[in-house]
């Protein structure tokens, strides 16, 4: 271990431990993203702003009522995904005929209200969040915080049940089918646009249990989502939509790949992802995971 | 279509905005008119994008606000240090030895260097088309940001201050605002030319094919990525151009112009003015720039209050400002023609 071009392994598997906690809500996010995008063909660009909610939303429970960080993880992405639930049906629903790019420019244009008020009522500080299961262990090589490793183990339970769900049950098969050919499912009796509906809210949902994940990691502050939605927009044209574990396996991937950049060069530590979009575009424009059309 | 007539009437309404913009310092401040102006070359550029290849690019702030830094530089401090990195020796400096310029030259620098930055990542993007398209030039821009987040030349938070403004040419002395703005305002001109001479040439006619119809431009056998690399080199040169003038404006480049903010801004513009019409963009950053200074002691409202003009423009006058006026007046012009149909005179064919 020592031998490692100088870099005490404390400081490696911490980063590491890092970058698999990002590579978590990388995976959370873009997982979300490529569903929504999926049905609706619509780039999601409130996903940003709908994780900041779920953090602000786990705040707000525990300050205003008591609700402690179990009780939020319940209860802050289905408030959440409620509100995703509005929107589609107020805003999104009325741009389904239209350019995508339409779809685009309405949900930046909902991201930077969100954005506006929670800056205005709250800052841009931040808010301390408390850790729910303080301390950790030391496994020899490291010091493993119990909570953080509760986070890694977590979304990656949430992300394999989601790609269960879509990929192996009836439900699923619906979904993907009213992905290819909306309207021959619409012709079974299948009620489509409430299955977008949902389909948009469950995305939201997931976007907002990241947040709730990430409250005690980083501070709750307004502009936490709009930073690391672009990072995430990145890890979706590197893995491609197309799949739901090319989602899983690339989040958590560039997150690993972003944590061992800060140990051996911090320099590019912000602009890693980026590089590795630029790359993939030039050898393989449709991601590492799609299929070329 | 009646192109001819069209393009005489952009011409008379072009002359009549020169003219009134010739007039404009004597009743407005004119640090704001240049703001104007600069801004709409900027969405001017942006436009010749989304409107007439069909490309939304949502990063052009990264050309738009590096070309701004490199103006800055060049022309406070002048000398430039390119990195190059050697396998097992590290990064090392070339050093090329430049007086600080004068703002022409400075200005041209940045337009240069926003054109090749133009040229790479337009190279990158156009392999992707739609949402993605927009997605790969959001992600480039964003790692330009901490390019110059990081960059010692950029001078980080501070950013660059107190660019000199030394005599044009070493003749034309634009130390004060009134002299300067007539500067500025041949720059916009130049490049709203430049933009207009674009759209309609031929090549301008193959970009509108490859908006409406890709594969059937393609098929007619042309090299539709070159076109757009093109197109897209064109769009970021002249962003650069208003990013540089900015910096020659405020004698300041900061982070605020390289970040996604401002990228989404430009979009903002040219939405609501309207998006592939020749005045459109102008016109919304005349709009979208006067909200901000009326509203810039509102803080975190103007945020608030672009997010509901985005979501009001998307839903319901997606046209934009120019675009709405403009087939306002086809439908007006296209009513007369009725009655004579009625009475059977001068039927058009089926």
């Amino acid at each position: 271990m020592f031998e490692l071009i100088g870099v005490p392994p404390q400081a490696l598997f911490g980063q590491l431990l890092l970058g698999l906690i990002n590579g978590a809500f990388y995976a959370l996010l873009s997982l979300g993203l490529a569903v929504i995008f999926g049905l609706m063909n619509v780039i999601n660009f409130t996903h940003g702003a709908q994780y900041m909610m779920g953090a602000f939303c786990a705040w707000m429970l525990l300050t205003y009522f008591g609700i402690p960080y179990w009780g939020a993880l319940v209860l802050a992405p289905i408030i959440v995904g409620l509100f995703g639930v509005l929107i589609e049906r107020l805003f999104i629903s009325r741009l389904y005929h239209l350019d995508h790019l339409y779809g685009l420019l309405l949900t930046f244009g909902l991201a930077l209200i969100v954005e506006g008020l929670f800056r205005r009522e709250y800052g841009i500080s931040g808010l301390p969040y408390s850790n729910p299961i303080p301390g950790g262990t030391n496994l020899g090589f490291m010091f493993l915080p119990w909570y953080r490793a509760w986070v890694v183990v977590f979304s990656l339970t949430v992300c394999l049940a989601t790609w269960f769900v879509i990929e192996k049950t009836q439900l699923g098969a619906y979904l993907r089918a009213a992905t290819e050919r909306p309207d021959l499912v619409q012709a079974f009796g299948i009620n489509v646009p409430r299955m977008i509906t949902l389909t948009y809210g469950f995305g939201v949902g997931l976007a907002a249990l990241a947040g709730v994940l990430a409250a005690p990691i980083y501070s709750v502050n307004p502009v936490m989502g709009a930073n690391l939605i672009i990072v995430v927009f990145a890890v979706v044209v590197i893995g491609g939509m197309g799949s739901i574990m090319g989602s899983i396996i690339t989040g958590f991937g560039l997150g690993v790949i972003e944590g061992l950049t800060k140990v051996f060069y911090p320099e590019a530590s912000n602009t890693v992802i980026f590089i590795i979009m630029a790359v993939v575009l030039m050898l393989r424009p449709q991601g590492l995971f799609g299929t070329p059309k | 279509m009646n192109m001819e007539r069209a393009r005489s009437w952009d011409l008379r309404v072009f002359a009549a905005l020169v003219a009134l913009g010739l007039l404009a310092p004597l009743v407005v401040y004119p640090v704001f008119l240049m703001k104007v102006l600069c801004f709409a070359l900027f969405a001017c550029a942006f436009n010749l994008l989304i409107g007439y290849v069909g490309l939304l690019s949502f990063g052009h702030a990264m050309f738009f606000g590096f070309a701004a830094y490199v103006a800055g530089h060049l022309a406070k401090v002048g000398t430039v240090s390119l990195p190059f990195g050697l396998p097992f020796l590290g990064w090392h400096w070339i050093v090329i030895p430049i007086p600080p310029l004068t703002p022409e030259l400075a200005i041209l620098g940045g337009v240069l260097v926003a054109a090749l930055l133009g040229v790479i990542v337009g190279a990158i993007a156009i392999r992707r088309q739609g949402i993605y398209f927009a997605m790969v030039t959001l992600a480039l821009a964003q790692m330009v940001y901490f390019l110059c987040v990081q960059a010692k030349f950029t001078g980080g938070e501070d950013g660059i201050q107190a660019i000199p403004r030394r005599p044009i040419l070493g003749l034309l002395d634009v130390g004060n605002d009134f002299t300067f703005y007539y500067v500025v305002l041949a720059i916009f001109c130049a490049g709203f030319l430049i933009i207009y001479r674009t759209i309609h040439s031929p090549f301008g006619q193959v970009l509108k094919a490859i908006r409406e119809n890709e594969a059937r431009a393609i098929s007619l056998g042309y090299a539709v990525s070159r076109f757009k690399l093109i197109a897209f080199v064109i769009s970021a040169a002249l962003a650069g151009l208003a990013g540089a003038t900015k910096a020659m404006v405020f004698q300041l480049a900061s982070l605020t112009d390289v970040t996604w903010q401002m990228s989404g801004e430009v979009v903002l513009m040219t939405l609501v003015g309207g998006m592939g019409t020749v005045f459109g963009p102008a016109v919304g950053a005349g709009i979208i720039i006067y909200m901000q200074n009326y509203l810039a002691g509102f803080g975190e409202w103007v945020l608030v209050i672009q997010g509901v003009i985005f979501v009001v423009a998307v839903l319901l006058f997606r046209r934009g400002i120019v675009g709405e006026l403009v087939a306002f007046f086809r439908r007006r012009a296209a009513k007369p023609a009725e009655p004579a149909a009625a009475i059977g005179l001068a039927k058009p064919a089926e």
